[in-house]
């Protein structure tokens, strides 16, 4: 991630966003105004809306909260929560901790990044999964273990982990076309 | 009759969603009048989806691995009287032997009433040891009976609960704070997880009271961002509290106010220490600092604050209810009552067990554990997490407390027991935790952030089979350091796993460095797959299967790997059917 003092790029905050998203930043903003020690909410806040942090939106918090970028950039940062890129809509966390590490979290990976196409923090290219590690999701006796939109799957084979993406973008594939008809 | 199903995230990763569709749909088709539920976990991880029927009698039916096909069945046969005995695993007469030898006191309500029920809980006692406190008792007398149950914080430090209480009351000041460290950073532990989400309301008690006595009006949970379902049943717990008048202002008309609210971490395993989950809390990088001050004087915006373990404060309710002393009869001289450990990895019977302080490793592993998955060998526990150590099996007769497992060179850390076998490589394993310390070290002192990584380039040769004479003492001499001179506990206890595993397994570094060979066969630099030419039957199984497909061969003729292609996943191995076993790992 480049510095984010440089502020040549041309985003705007209209252009990451929808008109939805700006009133519920609006809302989100005026919520925690003059709130003492509110950044990490700010911050959780505009990911939960946005899927992670746009630059020009922390730009924007920066100017209507009265914080420096510096200290904005620096909390965004040092917490593993929180993403200054764009994730695909299926947000998939894949357990490294002990439990899942002595029962093969690493074959799993392996299959996952190879049916996903992905390395490990990738997003797929039609921007459906986002694959990421988490240290443990508190699952650790159906080790190993992966979390998606906050549903836990385990015990989990190789097998079984590419049929639960299978699966997944099976539905998708139907509600497109439900959509579409 | 009343039919109950267990819906932690557990429960619903096994599959309890559906499951309890499916019953539902029976209940309705068949018209009965039967009661559904949701209940917490009752620790049983292996069994779940786990499914109790309990009859007008009172008589209870648990029923383990229950499918939706089971469940119609379950269904069908209890509705004409019958058990049905494929799926049964207990009754209230005859537990589980995964119960035998656990006293639940932390986790007396998990997995028997609904999390999400404030009368669920109230029916079972709760809130009373609350009524007693604020009505009939002092914040001293609330104190004094802490330090009758000898209670110690169950976080990981192990501190007197009632003295970290006390220095908070005495403090100046008429604003402080109670703050509840839900941060369970230690992979491979989910104590903290179970209890909020099946007993919201015990920690809850536990805060209020802990507020009562060190003179707060505030609780703030501090709670991991990974468990959305603890905080949406806790903030579920806390509305009806509110709603129940026993949070807010004037509690049972003793005088008392006090209100919680939850701040959710932002994934950062350092913030589980006191004075960064502070800074965290704050709205900063969670970064600690320097004590003294202690958080008793100087915590959340400098107020005097207490801060304490889930765990910690689920048990202080029983204590109030029961009686100090009853909860100091269990337990040995030096830890006093019962703890809850999340037993994790090679392990037969995975899952939650609570147990009186004093019994040994042996005991739990191979008692409520079940012993060693597919009947493996034992090789070690880890306890305490990335900041513990591991244990080897001439220690297995340890008993469990604080001093006992001290002398291990390990800590009892906050609950986290992970076992493993013969194929968990301990190198591997001191090398896994330390990339985790060194990933998650705040960078705030040099002999942490860059001690632990020297440290872990060392680790990193040895499992690349890079490793050189001297590396042992070198490791040796740089955790001393790192130890010595870093600023908090994650620094302090970071090269924990890698100066036990050289205490008890020295050997297996020797042999990654002096022969360059893994014998746990997991290092994957020190290690081949070949198939044997006469047992190989040509079945292409293994050759279909792997994922760089380097397996070449033609059918009913024995198969080659080209090793310069092989990355080493083991895939052949375990596909090759074990009548044949044509691969084998050198
Ligand atoms: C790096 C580090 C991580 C910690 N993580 C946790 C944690 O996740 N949960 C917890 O309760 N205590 C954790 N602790 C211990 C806390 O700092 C503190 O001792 C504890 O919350 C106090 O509560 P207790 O007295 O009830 O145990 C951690 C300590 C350190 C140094
Ligand atoms: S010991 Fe490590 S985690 Fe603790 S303050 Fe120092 S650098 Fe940060
Ligand atoms: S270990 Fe994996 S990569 Fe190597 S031959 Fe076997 S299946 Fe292929
Ligand atoms: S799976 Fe086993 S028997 Fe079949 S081709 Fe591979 S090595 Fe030979
Ligand atoms: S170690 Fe993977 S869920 Fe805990
Ligand atoms: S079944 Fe819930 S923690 Fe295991």
């Amino acid at each position: 991630m480049s510095c984010c003092c440089q502020t040549e790029e041309s985003t705007t905050i209209q252009s990451v966003s929808t008109a939805i998203q700006l009133s519920a930043l609006e809302d989100l903003i005026n919520r925690y105004r003059g709130v003492e020690g509110s950044l990490i909410s700010v911050l959780q806040g505009v990911q939960e809306l946005y899927g992670y942090l746009p630059r020009p939106v922390l730009e924007h918090i920066s100017l209507q909260l009265g914080m420096k970028k510096a200290r904005i950039y620096g909390v965004a940062t040092f917490y593993a929560q929180f993403r200054l890129t764009p994730v695909g809509k299926h947000l998939i966390l894949l357990c490294q901790g002990t439990a899942c590490h002595v029962n093969g979290a690493d074959k799993i990976e392996t299959a996952l990044c190879d049916e996903l196409g992905v390395e490990m923090g990738g997003t797929t290219d039609d921007r459906v999964f986002t694959l990421t590690e988490a240290a443990c999701l508190g699952c650790c006796s159906l080790a190993p273990v992966m979390m998606i939109d906050g549903q836990a799957y385990g015990p989990l084979t190789p097998d079984r982990a590419r049929k639960v993406i299978r699966d997944i973008y099976k539905q998708e594939e139907q509600s497109r076309e439900e959509v579409g008809a | 009759m009343i039919v109950r199903i267990g819906l932690s995230s557990c429960g619903i990763a096994a599959g309890g969603l559906p499951v309890k569709e499916a019953l539902a749909l029976v209940i309705e088709q068949q018209g009965l009048d039967w009661e559904l539920q949701q209940t917490g976990c009752i620790g049983m991880c292996h069994y779940e989806p786990l499914v109790d029927v309990i009859h007008e009698d009172g008589s209870i039916n648990t029923y383990g691995n229950v499918t939706m096909d089971g469940a119609r069945e379950i269904v069908a046969a209890e509705a004409s009287g019958t058990a049905l005995e494929k799926y049964r695993i207990a009754t209230d007469r005859e537990p589980n032997d995964c119960l035998a030898g656990q006293v639940r006191i932390a986790l007396r309500n998990c997995g028997t009433i609904d999390p999400e029920s404030i009368q669920d809980y109230i029916n079972s006692g709760g809130y009373q040891a609350l009524q007693k406190a604020v009505n009939q008792m002092t914040p001293k007398q609330v104190i004094e009976e802490i330090k009758i149950s000898g209670l110690k914080g169950r976080g990981g430090a192990g501190f007197p609960t009632w003295f970290k209480w006390n220095a908070t009351r005495q403090e100046p000041g008429d604003i402080k704070y109670l703050i509840c460290n839900a941060d369970e950073g230690d992979p491979g532990a989910f104590m903290d997880r179970s209890l909020l989400e099946g007993d919201p309301h015990s920690v809850l008690e536990g805060m209020v009271i802990a507020g009562y006595a060190i003179g707060a009006a505030t609780g703030i949970v501090y709670a991991r961002a990974e468990y959305p379902l603890a905080i949406k049943r806790l903030g579920k717990a806390i509305e009806q509290a509110q709603a129940h008048g026993i949070l807010g202002s004037n509690i049972m008309g003793s005088g008392f106010s006090f209100d919680i609210s939850i701040k959710q971490g932002a994934g950062a395993f350092v913030c589980g220490e006191e004075t960064a989950l502070i800074a965290s809390l704050e709205g900063e990088r969670g970064m600690p600092r320097l004590k003294p001050p202690f958080p008793s004087q100087r915590g959340y915006w400098d107020k005097p604050s207490n801060i304490n373990n889930v765990e910690t404060l689920a048990n202080v309710p029983w204590i109030i209810a029961n009686g100090g002393a009853s909860f100091a009869a269990m337990g040995t001289e030096d830890s006093k009552g019962t703890k809850v450990f999340a037993l994790a990895g090679r392990i037969k019977r995975g899952g939650l067990v609570e147990v009186p302080m004093g019994m040994t490793l042996r005991e739990i592993i191979f008692g409520p554990g079940g012993g060693i998955k597919d009947d493996k060998k034992f090789k070690a526990v880890q306890l305490g997490g990335p900041s513990g150590g591991c244990i080897p099996e001439a220690l297995l007769d340890t008993p469990v407390d604080y001093q006992s497992i001290k002398n291990t060179g390990a800590i009892m850390g906050s609950g986290g027991m992970v076992v493993m076998d013969e194929t968990t490589c301990m190198v591997d394993l001191a090398r896994y935790f330390l990339n985790f310390t060194q990933d998650e070290s705040c960078g705030k002192c040099v002999p942490c952030r860059i001690g632990t990584k020297r440290m872990l380039e060392i680790m990193e040769r040895l499992c690349a089979g890079e490793g050189k004479p001297g590396d042992i003492d070198l490791l040796e001499m740089l955790g001393q350091q790192i130890m010595d001179g870093s600023l908090c506990g994650l620094g302090n206890s970071a090269p924990n796993p890698v100066l036990t595993t050289i205490r008890y397994f020295r050997d297996e570094y020797e042999a990654h460095i002096y022969d360059k060979k893994c014998p746990a066969k997991q290092c994957k630099a020190l290690i081949t797959y070949l198939i044997e030419p006469d047992k190989c039957k040509g079945c292409t199984l293994c050759a279909k299967k792997c994922p760089v497909n380097c397996i070449s061969g033609e059918a009913k003729k024995p198969h080659v790997i080209d090793q310069n292609l092989c990355t080493k996943c083991g895939t052949c191995l375990e596909v090759c059917p074990s009548k044949w076993s044509a691969v084998s790992v050198s």
